[in-house]
């Protein structure tokens, strides 16, 4: 893939034409509150409307408002843009626009640049009245250039002062249009973006931005020699754009869900924010509970009452409603619990992606407690997984996990506009009288499944209990009731596999490698699986969308490789550093997992970085696993 | 009743009558003397009394001997977890206004493991009824103490006597924000007990209604030996308070009047010089903000609405 690294500066002159490019990765950094991410958004937007693949992340500080010009205290915005569509955040940013140049120091940590990137540096401080910053500013610029970067200074807030008052509150929409220069971005799709922002603050404060950006276009013509055509696929399809909580929340109200019980936790509490400021208009409401225990005993509680309810949550979350859990499961309880994972154990990484609960969620719970758990590996599956749980709770009488992270939740891309189906809707509660003769676990030998009676319907009457208990419902003092209905809770889950579809392969399906993964990092894996191949190595990838059950034909899939390695964002130790050996080695979590269901040697390729796997670090992976195997293929010969 | 109607075809009568037998299921396995099947005959005699439909009818409990309730009515029912029927509860009736809802909890479940819900709940305000079984110590795991366990309490967790002061459970109630209702009454005093419960019935809001309850395995000392004692209990009484005939009035050698509308008072009441247990209607506010009725906003949207809404949503992200 053509990428814009290593820029070449173009001559100077106004009517010079922009080099095509495949695909920009930019960064706008700053302090907090200087609307950074503003500027991003609009930026990928107005690259959506022109028809290019685009995927969006915010730079969150971990706190609210660090203090200015501290070197953890980024906040900002990363947009990647392509010709065709952006799955993922990418690797090394090209082009970084930074409001001052020690915020810089936090993404050069977390090796978000490389030798060639551009930084885009406001040049007020160099001549700041204060000595330390402007010696701070000096030593950060020969810091940059010294580990490679191409530094540009510029003079914004000086720019941004000819035309406004108060340089804070616009020179996001200056870089915008010094961005939108840089990279042939449609002047009116711009102008109509900030109009669109601006809306409910009127005309002036929409006038002055649009002078804003008009201004920083025009400078950037005049003054930099940086100038790119991102050639986009033009399209009649309506598309929306937003983040993976945002689809969440869209799944929520398209499934029909009338209630969200939810507890605040970071990162999954964007959802309910959407969620409680849509979900009237669909006739739903949001509960705010006093704790996570409370709000999936609420959930529960309007889920046995006819009202399938959603409770959204993150790992910590998650382990407090354990119990709640084993109970839905127990008592068959329909359910959708949506866990936006973050780093753990403990309080961990609570901004940052880590893919750490799937093993949590599949055996957390005491005894056995078979449960249904999907995991989107798109924002646009987002919106789709959710509306699928409520279908499967529902027809399965059990609770079902939706497994989304905090890469999908902050993530912004386009897609599609969703054709609304009003068959999506969970229909009217069932109030027509319990058929006579049926009992309220009426098993099916065959399925596992049975019917349930919702309060309200006449002679129907039962109490649902967590201990164990026989097909009336009726607390079980025969030890074989409790080995029965265990066999027919496990049976469900049997009966949904049969229903599945072999997954398919991406790439040959049969050859020397297979990376095999779930959840949010399909689109890093495939763009690395793609560049790999297109070098030469035989390398697929197969995505699992369903965890629990497992898809069918997994095993015979794998056995068409002669390696498998796991790729997922958890921890797994390294054979070679102290101590580590084959035998004692832990695995990463779908590795374990699939190796204890297939019996095949999977290996694990993981970290707990917080970052989102990037398509870079795979595809040294996969070099690395061929050199090794080819290394063995010759000492063996 | 009838006599005044001249024409009958206007009277509405029910096309069913639920008797006693109607809201009974399997046999209480309580032991016996147990102060629980007292509260099951006057709720069972309360759904007979107000014609309560059996499928309207939910009984939610958390873990514990009183949580076995629902298991013994005949109507619907849900016995969760240790501490948590407050929320389950609170979900049940969120989104299904046409639901009547009992809570079953005990001391353990409600003033210690599910203490947080308890606080919540009361401020919630949720049109239901809590009936709270404090027997004064953990039953189903054997003695234990539990926080409304009286000092010096012999139990297997202290065996040489617990030494905290116990948690009053009404005392906390009557300082829990949004509070609208809270009585007292004692398993023993089955006329007390019955006008207790139909009045917290009668309630609009949450009704907590604390019941003494004898447990005559693990406390012989405690509110056993009170039901013999007449002097034990002290009669809050006012013309807006618990309802009773004159001659079960008359019965309660103490007497106090006390306006439950008075919450500063109420305070006062909750423990007495002379020791002896308070019972009656300590504080009614039917004005206190009713989370159930935001709840219920928006009930079974049309589709054609829903359609409408949620496209309206998708606008503000189309591009």
């Amino acid at each position: 893939m053509e990428t814009a690294t290593n820029v070449e500066a173009t001559p100077k002159n106004s009517t010079r034409k922009p080099i095509k490019i495949s695909e920009a990765i930019v960064e706008i950094v700053s302090d907090s509150g200087e609307g950074a991410q503003k500027c991003g958004q609009s930026l990928g937007a107005i690259s959506a409307k022109m028809g290019n693949g685009v995927w969006t992340v915010e730079i969150i500080p971990a706190e609210i408002q660090p203090p200015a010009r501290s070197r953890a205290g980024a906040s900002g915005i990363r947009v990647r843009i392509g010709s065709k569509k952006v799955t993922n955040m990418g690797d090394h940013a090209q082009l970084v626009v930074a409001f001052n140049e020690q915020v810089l120091f936090g993404r050069v940590t977390q090796r978000a640049y490389k030798p060639g990137t551009v930084l885009i540096i406001e040049n007020k401080w160099a001549n700041d009245p204060t000595e330390k910053i402007r010696n701070e500013y000096h030593e950060a610029l020969t810091h940059f250039k010294e580990i490679g970067a191409d530094v540009i200074e510029i003079p914004m807030e000086e720019e941004c002062l000819k035309v406004v008052r108060d340089a804070r509150k616009g020179k996001n929409m200056w870089v915008l249009g010094m961005l939108s220069f840089i990279y042939s971005r449609d002047k009116e799709k711009a102008e109509n973006q900030i109009h669109r922002i601006f809306k409910k603050k009127g005309d002036k404060v929409i006038l002055p931005n649009v002078e804003l950006f008009r201004a920083g276009y025009q400078w950037a013509q005049a003054n930099l020699d940086l100038h790119f055509e991102i050639p986009a696929m033009e399209t009649d399809e309506e598309m929306v754009v937003m983040n993976g909580n945002e689809a969440i929340s869209f799944g929520v109200m398209a499934a029909g869900i009338d209630v969200c019980s939810m507890y605040p936790i970071t990162p999954a509490t964007s959802a309910s924010h959407h969620l409680a400021e849509a979900i009237h208009s669909v006739g739903g409401i949001v509960h705010q509970a006093e704790d996570e225990i409370a709000a999936i005993g609420f959930a529960i509680g309007s889920s046995y009452s006819g009202k399938t309810a959603v409770t959204i949550t993150s790992g910590p979350g998650i382990a407090l409603k354990t119990e709640f859990i084993g109970l839905a499961v127990m008592a068959e309880v329909p359910l959708v619990i949506v866990d936006v994972q973050r780093g753990g154990p403990s309080t961990g990484l609570p901004t940052k992606v880590e893919q750490g609960d799937l093993l949590a969620v599949l055996y957390g719970d005491p005894g056995d407690a078979p449960k249904v758990i999907l995991a989107p590996s798109s924002i646009e599956e987002c919106f789709h997984f959710v509306i699928l749980a409520r279908k499967l709770a529902e027809s399965f009488r059990t609770p079902v996990f939706v497994l989304s992270d905090a890469n999908l939740a902050t993530g912004v891309s386009p897609f599609p506009r969703p054709k609304i189906n009003e068959e999506w809707f969970a229909l009217p509660i069932d109030q027509s009288p319990w058929k006579e003769g049926v009992r309220s676990y009426d098993w099916s030998d065959d399925t596992g499944l049975s019917q349930r009676p919702i309060p309200g319907m006449k002679d129907g009457m039962y109490t649902l209990t967590g201990l164990a208990h026989d097909e009336e419902s009726h607390v079980a003092y025969d030890p074989a009731i409790n080995q029965r209905s265990a066999e027919h809770r496990s049976r469900k889950i049997a009966a949904l596999q049969q229903s599945l579809k072999v997954p398919k392969v991406n790439g040959d399906e049969e050859g020397d490698l297979l990376l095999i993964g779930w959840g949010s990092t399909k689109g890093a894996i495939e763009e690395a699986v793609e560049k790999a191949r297109a070098a030469g190595y035989n390398v697929s990838n197969l995505h699992l969308h369903f965890l629990s059950p497992l898809e069918p034909g997994i095993k015979e899939i794998m056995q068409k490789f002669k390696k498998v390695v796991a790729v997922e964002i958890n921890y797994s130790d390294v054979v070679g550093r102290p101590l580590i050996t084959e035998e004692n080695r832990r695995h990463s979590q779908l590795a374990f997992y699939l190796r204890a269901v297939t019996l095949i040697d999977i290996d694990s390729y993981s970290n707990v970085f917080g970052q989102p796997m990037s398509p870079m670090r795979i595809f040294r992976m996969i070099e690395r696993t061929f050199k090794l195997y080819n290394k063995q293929k010759e000492e063996n010969s | 009743m009838i006599g005044i109607k001249a024409d009958l075809t206007e009277l509405e009568l029910p096309e069913v009558y639920y008797s006693i037998g109607d809201y009974g299921s399997s046999t209480a396995r309580w032991c016996p003397g147990c102060g629980a099947h007292a509260i099951l005959a006057s709720v069972q005699k309360l759904c007979r009394e107000e014609q309560l439909p059996p499928e309207k009818t939910v009984f939610v409990s958390g873990i514990g001997c009183s949580s076995r309730f629902p298991h013994y009515m005949k109507t619907y029912g849900f016995h969760g977890l240790h501490g948590r029927a407050l929320p389950v509860a609170e979900g049940v009736k969120f989104r299904r206004p046409d639901l009547d809802v009992f809570v079953i909890t005990g001391d353990g479940d409600c003033c210690s493991i599910g203490a947080g819900h308890w606080i919540h709940a009361i401020r919630y305000n949720v049109n239901m009824v809590v009936l709270l079984f404090d027997n004064e110590i953990y039953g189903l795991t054997k003695k234990q103490t539990s926080p409304t366990s009286p000092v010096g309490t012999h139990s297997n967790t202290h065996p040489e006597g617990s030494f905290l002061p116990p948690i009053n459970p009404i005392q906390s109630t009557l300082g829990f924000t949004n509070v609208s209702f809270v009585a007292q009454t004692a398993d023993w005093h089955p006329a007390h007990l019955y006008s207790t419960i139909k009045k917290a019935h009668e309630h609009q809001g949450l009704s907590f209604v604390r019941i003494l309850q004898r447990c005559p395995i693990w406390m012989k000392d405690g509110f056993t030996s009170c039901a013999s004692e007449p002097k034990s209990l002290t009669l809050l009484d006012h013309s807006n308070g618990i309802e009773l005939d004159d001659q079960v009035r008359k019965s309660f050698e103490q007497v106090i009047e006390h306006n439950p509308s008075d919450i500063d008072k109420a305070r006062e009441f909750v423990e007495l010089e002379d020791g002896s247990l308070p019972i009656g209607l300590f504080y009614q506010n039917e004005d206190a903000v009713r989370y159930d009725k935001y709840g219920a906003h928006n009930l079974n949207m049309p589709v054609n609405q829903r359609l409408d809404g949620l496209n309206e949503q998708l606008d503000k992200y189309a591009i």
